[in-house]
């Protein structure tokens, strides 16, 4: 089918910044007819933020777009939908209480007199889901169906409007196997009649499977492309993850201690109910590190949600300097001894529009240190919170500054300072620096290596695996709720934690 | 065509924020002047004469400060539970339920002491108030019920349950009007200015506010209420017991506006009666908003707002403007400071043609 | 006792509720358009208010009924842009934006009533609407009189119901409604002005509320009271969560709440002295249970009092 010369997409240079931070430098990519390519790549390596740019989501900062060799400018999604491109994003934008005929129509209803006209819709849904094999109901409410159905929606929405470039973001994190097989062949049933298909993913059999070509995003570059008949999941994983190592960082040796954190066959749920940590067991021992990796998604939210005591595990015990914890209870998890870092720090770490001072005595509100005659002692808390901003160099106007008014690196510092301030036996830390500049991020690792030191234990869950390994006693992979692997980190290859985060056990 | 475009901006410094509240009070006499000139009134005339009303002679400011008691303890409560994003619309009813509690002891109750007659009523009342808030704020975060909805709904159960007991075992016996009998003179708030109405409840307003502020600030139940608001989220993760503290704040705030009620059966009505409150409860949400939620604040805002309420009289004798005029700048104050709350966060951008934004592809 | 149970009397408790209900089910359904397009208008109130002030000074200067009401409508289309401004375009907090609207629609009202009237010793009057009765069907028994012997405005009430229907669930503009009240997003990738689309469907809510305003003064009374509403417009809050945002069943709450209201009048005019307040307490209280059974079911509109906003989502 390849009759067409031109691409159908091409992107040139494209470059895109998050305040100063890039998430994509100068990639270039394009999209033939007919063509089912890959887009691979760890979380973070821009491979989202590269088909947002060009689905109209974000504009970029530079670099230039070509739509079927037209140069184009996609001020929103509706633009891009209008030149035929198409992205369904993990979040389906379906109306659950529509009908699938509705969802699918809506915006471009047939209507006489702006009475709506069903009869050719339905014929046109019928027809198209002929041709692709589906067999949804078209007058059946969104909202009654699976998610892999709703899926067909989207992909129907698209279709309906003779969509050319379809760009589905991990489609397949959502869909039992069989529903995946289904997917598959609707995608090359789409891409054989002359479209285009870009398949973000990290499952590496999954792309081996479907795509005709691979390209590798890593740290927001293009490192690697390759058609898939010439190439390998251990290739491949390689390729995503890099081969370099990361300079270790420097510590006193020591010999770890008894375990701080022990957690036996827990399992937890979703915000949808659905299994999230399977049946994990995992300890940590005082004066270590160890590394959790692992694709995001994979239970490390839900696993770290249970640790903070602001998720109830379904089953299974956390004990903590050797005491069993109160599950579902944030208390009981600080009076343990430990501190915690919070995946989102503006969302579940600070209080923006209280203060510093006020932010900072969170967890040790009612200690008698800030109290007098009964009442808080404003004195004293501003005196905490002056000395835990010189020890951990926050850049504030003072205490009393309103903690919106820091920066990501500052607020980070803020948490890290709150959690540190009464020297934990534990430290359990969530993407702990994120978004950070280089700065910021090398002083929080040092901070909490420095607790390590002390005699701490850390957990650290991160997707950065430079960070994990630049840090980390041991490092562990968690896959689909489990953990697939774990291994002292002078013992182990980038590879072979490449393919455990891929979901290839050897 | 024209498209507004918000973009965040970089916080305000301090001083900006506490400029806000009079930014938006000269925003709201700015677009009054609209009405008033439309009334044919001469606008300096008429804004003389608003504030000569209010603070020009010994009468009217005591008046004023009369009728911003009742302000104060709607404003605090509303106040209290915005600050913790309990979004109580349910002053009114509060106010009413206090109102009738304070109305039934007033009259019920033969206590010869007035301090403990006083003392009883007011304890009786402020928890008849505050239960009256707690249960919308258990519907809330036990059952997810919309607290806003709820809390209005609230006012009008409470103004009926108050026309029942109007109507029925409250009602002034031989009278078929909806008016209790009066209340024993024990539990009469005494009046502290010699030929005038300024009663004991305005130092209570003030005492509370100043209370309130002492909560807020100084311990762990204000500390926690403001944490649950600024994000619950965090808080829950930092330990604070959200659920309790979201009740405890519901019965504070309740309580609060149900002073308001106490204030106009003890003070100045001496009866229960259906028209006690003029909306105190809804200018209470003005006052609160324009306050900047801060007890200080709540308490200019509500002197403001009863000056023009007093003044409006004046300023209708002299010039013909309706008095209604008060009203107008209530409604409109609300409005001005939500658009200047928006701006310390947002710049509006007004941009003319298509979407033209994008990259620079 | 016979009194109450003579077919009189049930002609006019149902005539009296018929009569009552009408004010709240414009407002319900002009109130449903609004949130089906994911807004909450709590300038309800103020603007039936403003309804009734306009609808009856405009009667009264022109002489036109209908003139008052169509004015009435316009007043209720240009304070449903105003609410459109706020929390469309700026994106501010539907709640306390629509509280600001009712306190500044209710103080303008009072303050241009004011203005064009003084303040006479007694009220100024029109001549209000006058029952219209249906040919034939209202010789019907018991239910002529009181359902076909009604004002023009009742019978187009009634029409509003399947007519809002029929727009909701059977015209493009209605589709478009529905999406953009529970996914602004999939309605802006699909090509729907969300904006543009909230604003309509606000500006023909205010102006059904208008109506509804107008009907208190015009027919159910014939003058301008400062209390005439007197809470109708969130009853008609309340209507739309109790009739799960379908005006069929909003309607129907609507006509029970009139019931019971036209019960309590009709009881308290035959001089039977009950706790008349204890029937009005009753819609109010199912309304309360209707919002925890809806809270399960999580039926409202998903995308209700949160602004839309795409440029948040650039860098």
């Amino acid at each position: 089918m390849n009759t067409d010369p031109t691409p159908l997409i091409e992107m040139r240079g494209i470059t895109k910044r998050f305040l100063g931070v890039p998430a994509n430098r100068g990639v270039d990519f394009r999209l033939e007819p007919g063509e089912i390519c890959a887009l691979l790549g760890e979380n973070g390596a821009g491979k989202t933020t590269l088909m947002n740019i060009l689905f109209g989501y974000y504009a970029c900062d530079e670099g230039e777009i070509r739509i079927g060799g037209e140069r184009v400018n996609l001020s929103s999604p509706r633009a891009a939908v209008r030149r035929g491109v198409r992205m369904i994003h993990q979040h389906f934008a379906l109306v659950p209480s529509l009908s699938v005929l509705e969802n699918v129509a809506v915006g471009q209803e047939d209507h006489r007199l702006g009475f709506l006209d069903w009869k050719a819709a339905r014929k046109r849904l019928l027809e198209l889901e002929r041709r692709f094999g589906m067999t949804l109901d078209p007058d059946a409410k969104v909202w009654t169906l699976s998610v892999g159905e709703q899926q067909k929606v989207e992909i129907l929405k698209a279709l309906y409007r003779e969509c050319r470039v379809l760009i589905m973001d991990e489609p397949t994190a959502v869909l039992v196997p069989s529903e995946v097989r289904e997917l598959f062949a609707m995608l090359r049933t789409f891409a054989a009649q002359g479209n285009g298909v870009v398949f973000i993913s990290h499952k590496l059999h999954e792309v081996m499977d479907i795509s005709d070509r691979i390209v590798v995003l890593r740290n927001g570059e293009v490192t690697a492309e390759k058609q898939t008949r010439d190439t390998n999941a251990r290739e491949l994983a390689g390729l995503m993850v890099g081969r370099d190592w990361p300079a270790r960082k420097e510590r006193s040796p020591r010999a770890p201690g008894r375990p701080a954190l022990e957690i036996v066959g827990l399992s937890a749920t979703n915000d949808k109910g659905l299994p999230a940590v399977r049946n994990l067991d995992l300890a940590v021992r005082e004066g270590e590190v160890l590394g959790l990796a692992g694709v995001s998604g994979n239970g490390q939210r839900e696993l770290a949600e249970v640790l903070f005591g602001v998720r109830k595990p379904t089953a299974g015990s956390v004990r903590i300097g050797g005491a069993p914890t109160r599950p579902g209870s944030p208390t009981a998890v600080i009076a343990a001894g430990a501190a915690r870092i919070p995946e989102d720090r503006i969302a579940t770490g600070l209080m923006m529009d209280l203060s510093i001072a006020e932010n900072l005595i969170l967890e040790n509100r009612r200690s008698a240190e800030f109290r007098r005659r009964g009442l808080l002692d404003h004195g004293r808390i501003r005196e905490h919170a002056g000395r835990l901003i010189g020890q951990f160099g926050i850049k504030a106007a003072g205490p009393s500054t309103a903690a919106k008014s820091l920066s990501g690196g500052n607020l980070q510092k803020v948490i890290l300072a709150r959690e540190l301030s009464a020297g934990p036996r534990l430290i359990v830390a969530a993407q702990p620096t994120r978004g950070l500049d280089v700065g910021a991020a090398e002083f929080i690792r040092g901070r909490m290596l420095e607790e390590c030191g002390r005699g701490a234990a850390i957990l650290l869950i991160s997707e950065d695996l430079d960070e994990i390994l630049s840090v980390s006693d041991r490092v562990a992979v968690m896959y689909e709720g489990r953990v697939v692997g774990i291994r002292a980190v002078n013992e182990i290859t980038r590879e072979q934690i490449g393919l455990w985060m891929s979901g290839v056990v050897p | 065509m024209i498209r507004l475009r918000l973009e965040k901006r970089p916080p305000l410094p301090d001083w900006a924020k506490a400029a806000i509240p009079l930014a938006a009070v000269a925003a709201t006499l700015l677009l009054a002047a609209a009405p008033i000139l439309a009334a044919g009134g001469n606008l300096w005339r008429s804004y003389y004469y608003l504030f000569y009303g209010a603070l020009g002679s010994r009468v009217n400011l005591l008046e004023s400060c009369v009728k911003a008691s009742p302000l104060i303890f709607t404003g605090l409560g509303v106040a209290f539970a915005f600050r913790a994003r309990f979004w109580n619309i349910g002053a009114e009813g509060q106010l009413m339920a206090g109102a009738i509690v304070a109305g039934w002891l007033g009259i019920a109750l033969p206590i010869p002491s007035r301090l403990l007659h006083l003392a009883v009523i007011i304890g009786a009342a402020f928890l008849a108030g505050g239960l009256w808030a707690a249960i919308p704020a258990w519907l809330k975060f036990r059952l997810r019920v919309d607290d806003v909805v709820t809390t209005l709904l609230f006012n009008y159960i409470m103004m009926h349950v108050m026309g029942a007991l109007l109507f029925g075992p409250l009602q002034q016996p031989d009278s078929s009007w909806p008016q209790s009998p009066e209340i024993r003179a024990t539990a009469q708030y005494p009046v502290l200015v010699a030929r005038s109405r300024f009663h004991l409840g305005i130092p209570l307003a003030l005492v509370a506010a100043g209370l309130v502020w002492l909560i807020h600030r100084k311990t762990v139940l204000g500390y926690e209420s403001r944490a649950v608001g600024a994000n619950p989220v965090a808080a829950h993760f930092g330990g604070v017991p959200t659920s309790s503290v979201l009740l405890k704040t519901a019965v504070l705030s309740g309580g609060l506006a149900a002073m308001a009620g106490v204030g106009e059966v003890c003070a100045v009505q001496h009866h229960l009666l259906m028209d006690l409150s003029p909306g105190y409860g809804y200018s209470g949400i003005v006052v609160a908003m324009l306050g900047n939620l801060h007890p200080a604040g709540v308490v200019l805002a509500a002197l403001f707002f009863s000056a023009v309420s007093v003044g409006s009289q004046t300023m209708s004798r002299m010039t013909g403007v309706p008095s209604y005029i008060s009203e107008v700048i209530q409604g409109l104050a609300l409005v001005v400071m939500l658009v200047a709350l928006l701006l310390t966060e947002y710049r509006v951008r007004v941009r003319r043609g298509a979407g033209t934004g994008g990259g620079h592809g | 006792m016979d009194d109450l149970l003579s077919l009189a009397f049930l002609t006019g408790v149902l005539a009296a509720a018929l009569r009552m209900a009408t004010p709240i089910l414009f407002a319900t359904l002009g109130e449903i358009v609004g949130e089906r397009a994911g807004v909450l208008n709590l300038g309800i109130e103020g603007t039936m208010l403003m309804g009734a002030m306009t609808g009856f000074t405009v009667a009264f200067k022109t002489g036109h009924l209908w003139l008052g009401v169509a004015a009435a409508a316009g007043v209720g289309m240009l304070l449903g842009l105003i609410m459109a401004v706020l929390v469309v375009y700026l994106g501010l907090s539907q709640h306390v934006s629509g509280l600001g609207l009712t306190l500044f629609a209710t103080g303008l009202a009072m303050f241009i009533y004011r203005l064009v009237f003084g303040s006479p010793v007694l009220p100024p009057t029109v001549e209000p609407f006058r029952p219209v009765a249906v040919p034939l069907l209202a010789r019907l028994p018991v239910l002529g009189p009181a359902l076909f012997h009604q004002y023009a405005l009742v019978y187009l009430s009634w029409l509003l119901i399947p007519a809002v229907s029929i727009l909701l669930f059977r015209t493009r503009a209605g589709l478009r409604i529905r999406t953009v009240g529970e996914n602004p997003l999939a309605a802006d990738t699909v090509g729907i002005n969300v904006h543009r689309t909230r604003t309509v469907s606000l500006v023909i809510g205010g102006a059904l509320m208008g109506i509804g305003g107008a009907f208190l003064t015009l027919a159910h009374q014939n003058m301008f009271l400062m209390d005439v509403v007197g809470g109708r417009g969130w009853i008609a809050i309340a209507m739309v969560i109790f009739g799960n945002w379908s005006p069929a069943k909003g309607a129907l709450g609507a006509l029970l709440f009139g019931l019971l209201d036209g019960l309590q009048l009709r009881l308290q005019a035959v001089g039977l002295h009950v706790p008349f307040h204890v029937f009005l307490i009753i819609p109010y209280i199912m309304t309360v249970l209707a919002m925890i059974s809806v809270s399960r079911k999580a039926s409202a509109p998903a995308g209700l009092l949160k602004p839309y906003r795409r440029e948040d989502k650039g860098g």
